[in-house]
């Protein structure tokens, strides 16, 4: 039995008809066209599916969507809204914290969650709370260095 | 370097950077076409099984279900990536030959009805006794896997020069020892994927493409489908990593193209993680006996190799593969005596492919292990042992292989000093130790005359510079570095060209990413394709500067005249002029690049160049071993690398950075478990490859060479930094606590047992 949902995504209420089953992955992806959001397992082992959810970081691939109705749901598409990139966006462009890109859009919302709840973190507490997202191409190094340029940035040092 | 550039060298971001970090990047799964179809495949349950009937009607009759096919209904018709290696069937036709093995397709209006009319298909099968191991597939009796293929072999190279019994017996010391290289799988993040449309009217079809190799995609996508390869257009999207998984074409491919064409609508077909790793590719789990004889001072004598490569089902880039695995022994060491024999074994397993390193990491493992382990006895330093052999530029290389530049003696001291060697080897306290390991690779491939890329620049009358380039970027950046070599050659600020790349309909030819060939043959096509366009001009406004045009530079925007930078004008009014002469807009120029090969050779019976260029590396690790748990931490590692002239040195850290995890997976984590033919870790939960936390410190130090055959003296970046971390670290866990580990990976467990075993014999 199919169920509506109202869904507030980026700040937007969308309604929604959808099977109870479907994870939040499958309705930002196949119902709102919000290809951003990366699946790259299906079981919540990558994190490249990462969403901001009331703030937070889930992991959209194993949270039905049903469970998001009354929250505000953010997506890498509603990072930034003013033409311009989103601080931490600047900063993994300018410190090259991307390769292939298809992990990018989970990190960044990691970092995001991350910068919010500790706005001046240690590169040890990066490493630890970015170890759920998986990257195959940059070693790290990279991702790591750019929460901390955006870190600089938030705190006005860089 | 004295030479000034204002683009090449620079850390420019990717030229798709902002569309990445925004999310607005296409991936092949983010393309939605109206009406699309779902596709699913139907895989084997059984590692070797004749298929005797397969009956498709009830999947064919679910509400919602668009096609079914089967391997029946499919052409006669085997592809492979290598021409004299093809083995395989989109679909399987009679008999499947691994537990993945594709034996059905179906699409449907969603997912879900895909998903569930693959269920309903019921295949018969007659199962046929399996072999899983190549030392016993090899053997006679052993139950044949292909038609026609004795003792499973599909694949054996010898190679020989010199008179390696003579050096043996004049050597000080001769070591044989035998190695194992464990099953890796590539785990690019973007699971592969492809659409297919057809235009009925013109017979042509367009996919797109989680795909390294748009040509030779096309190219075996017209053999299977029996259409003109003139009808085939491939488009590469954004690819989300492949580090050689996707080389080959796939089932989701021809099946996505297939149904498109029957049934007139876009087919989308998406792999679930766990088909990435049972039923796409790996790298070759790899047996390797070495015997070197070495003399008292450490020098090599020679070398001999007996190599078994586990290939699993199918071929896929076999030939490629061992003969890589094999040339390669042949640098950074100056081996004069030199006997390999190869063999590549099916078994009932997932198939062996490209990956990273292409059949080099294995021999590479083997070699820099045993080199520490001969030095030991000898009672050498390992770093002097390598700086002793390393090869040198323009001397005679006993293979045949052209060398120009070769910064890998001054490499090894590099990592040497950046990780405190003299200080710290054998020296540190039990459990912690340094260790290293060299290597080198090429950039692309000489001895194969197809092998060539195509370049257009065009410049209209907006100012605006439009690159097109076959040259495939799986996010390595070769757009970008494409983009940089453009606008240093024409002069122009990097924002204003754009590169449009990858498509068979609208770019020219280009092999693809494979072998690191992308910056040196595609960079050299379209440095040399902006050049014309930057002659003509020079040509036409060169009166009204009154100069030579040979004595105009273009940079920064500007034209001027050599040694006065103040006489110039913009690059954008040299364009006006060029127009108001009446000349024809706009200005194009082209360009086609080849290595320099006299003869194309396979270079296994003869001597010959394999590569336009070599890069050169040492990785120098220093490890901690936990000895209650037995896990290793790498500390620190250290990379000195000569890729010629960076094009882009933040896109070359960025490559040797995820190498350097990539090995470290291969030494520590990383191991496909295969029981009976079934992968038993097919996701990223039960696999378990690098995270943030497992990164060590990362040292990169540049060892600079001006190669004269590389765009602005570049050379690979990226791919041979992944052949020597692995080595590396394992020597490193020798020097920490004394344990010669010859099979990889080395987990806890082994650290433990050995550590148990230590303590047990009392040393």
């Amino acid at each position: 039995m199919k169920k509506v949902l109202a869904l507030k995504v980026n700040g937007d209420t969308h309604e929604v008809l959808i099977s109870p089953n479907m994870t939040l992955l499958e309705v930002l992806r196949d119902k709102l066209g919000l290809m951003g959001t990366k699946r790259g397992c299906d079981l919540g082992a990558c994190g490249a599916c990462t969403v901001l959810v009331d703030g937070e970081a889930y992991l959209s691939c194993i949270m039905l969507a049903m469970d998001a109705a009354g929250r505000e749901v953010t997506t890498i598409e509603g990072l930034s809204g003013n033409g311009q990139l989103h601080p931490i966006q600047k900063s993994f462009v300018d410190v090259g914290g991307l390769q292939c890109g298809f992990c990018t859009p989970g990190i960044v919302m990691t970092a995001k969650a991350i910068l919010d709840e500790e706005p001046k973190p240690t590169e040890e507490s990066i490493k630890k709370k970015m170890a759920g997202n998986l990257c195959r191409c940059t070693g790290y190094k990279k991702v790591v260095e750019a929460v901390m340029d955006a870190a600089g940035v938030k705190g006005g040092l860089k | 370097m004295e030479k000034e550039f204002t683009v090449v060298g620079h850390r420019v971001p990717m030229i798709d950077a902002a569309a990445k970090v925004t999310g607005s990047a296409q991936f092949t799964d983010d393309l939605v076409f109206p009406g699309m179809l779902y596709g699913k495949v139907l895989r084997s349950p059984l590692p070797h099984a004749k298929i005797l009937n397969i009956d498709v009607s009830k999947a064919a009759s679910l509400p919602g279900v668009k096609g079914v096919v089967t391997g029946a209904e499919i052409p006669d018709r085997r592809y492979g990536i290598v021409p004299k290696a093809r083995d395989e069937y989109a679909l399987a036709k009679g008999k499947v030959r691994y537990i993945g093995d594709e034996v059905a397709a179906v699409c449907a209006i969603d997912p879900e009805i895909a998903e569930e009319a693959i269920d309903l298909i019921k295949v018969d099968y007659e199962e046929l006794p399996a072999v899983f191991d190549p030392r016993e597939a090899i053997k006679e009796g052993a139950p044949i896997i292909h038609e026609g293929v004795a003792n499973n072999t599909s694949f054996a190279i010898r190679k020989e020069f010199g008179d390696v019994a003579k050096a043996f017996a004049e050597s000080a010391l001769v070591s044989e020892d035998t190695f194992y290289s464990q099953a890796v799988n590539h785990a690019p993040m973007e699971p592969h994927a492809a659409v297919a449309q057809y235009d009925p009217v013109r017979g042509q079809v367009v996919l797109w493409s989680s795909t390294q190799i748009p040509f030779f995609l096309r190219r075996n996508l017209s053999a299977t489908l029996q259409i003109p390869e003139s009808k085939v257009r491939v488009i590469k999207p954004k690819v989300g990593g492949g580090f050689g998984q996707k080389i080959d074409m796939f089932a989701k491919d021809f099946c996505a193209a297939w149904f498109a064409m029957k049934t007139g609508r876009a087919v989308k077909f998406v792999y679930e993680r766990d088909e990435v790793f049972i039923a796409t590719r790996q790298r070759h789990p790899m047996y390797l006996t070495v015997k070197t004889g070495m003399a008292k001072d450490g020098k090599i004598l020679a070398q001999q190799f007996l190599a078994h490569a586990d290939g699993g089902a199918y071929n896929s880039t076999a030939p490629t593969m061992m003969a890589l695995s094999c040339f390669f022994l042949m640098v950074p060491y100056h081996v004069p005596n030199l006997l390999y024999e190869g063999y590549h074994v099916y078994t009932n397993k997932p198939v062996g492919g490209a990956m990273r390193g292409h059949g080099i990491p294995q021999a590479r493992f083997a070699v820099e292990r045993q080199i520490d382990m001969m030095a030991g006895r000898l009672n050498l330093d390992p770093a002097e042992v390598r700086f002793k052999n390393s090869i040198k530029a323009g001397e005679p290389h006993p293979g045949g292989f052209v060398i120009k530049t070769c910064g890998f003696a001054d490499s090894v001291q590099e990592a040497a000093k950046a990780i405190g060697w003299q200080e710290k080897r054998g020296k540190l306290p039990f459990g912690r130790g340094v260790g290293m390991g060299g290597a080198s690779f090429p950039s692309g491939v000489t001895n194969m005359s197809h092998i060539s890329s195509g370049a257009v620049v065009q410049v209209g009358q907006d100012g605006g510079v439009n690159v097109l380039t076959g040259a495939a970027d799986i996010g390595q950046g070769a757009e970008t570095v494409i983009a940089q070599i453009v606008a240093e050659e024409l002069g122009v600020p990097f924002d204003i060209v754009r590169v449009t790349a990858a498509d068979t309909g609208t770019t020219p030819l280009d092999p693809g990413t494979f072998g690191s060939g992308v910056t040196v043959r595609a960079g050299n096509a379209a440095r040399i394709a902006a050049e014309s366009v930057r002659k003509k001009l020079f040509e036409c406004i060169a009166d009204e500067m009154e100069a030579n045009p040979e004595d105009l530079i273009a940079a920064d925007g500007k034209i001027f005249v050599k040694g006065s930078p103040d006489i110039n004008v913009l690059f954008t009014k040299a364009l006006k002029m060029y127009q108001y002469r009446d000349l024809p807009m706009p200005l194009v120029g082209r360009a086609s690049w080849m290595a320099d090969t006299k003869e194309p050779t396979t270079l296994f019976n003869e001597p010959g160049n394999f590569s336009p260029n070599y890069s050169f590396m040492t990785q120098a690790a220093e490890v901690e071993v936990d000895l209650d748990t037995g896990k290793v931490k790498v500390v620190k590692m250290v990379t000195a690398h000569d890729c010629g002239r960076p094009i882009n040195p933040m896109l070359v850290e960025g490559q040797l950075e995820g190498s350097i995890a990539g090995g470290m997976g291969q030494a520590l984590y990383e191991d496909v478990i295969v029981d009976k033919g079934q992968v038993m870790n097919p996701s990223f939960l039960d696999y378990g490859f690098p995270t943030a936390m497992e990164m060590p410190e990362m040292e990169s130090i540049d060892i600079e060479t001006d190669d004269p055959v590389g765009p602005f003296g570049a050379k690979e970046a990226g791919e041979g930094t992944q052949l020597s971390p692995a080595p590396a670290i394992v020597n490193a866990i020798y020097d920490a606590i004394g344990v010669e580990f010859n099979e990889l990976p080395v987990t806890p467990e082994k650290v433990l047992k050995a550590l148990a075993e230590k303590k047990k014999q009392g040393v």
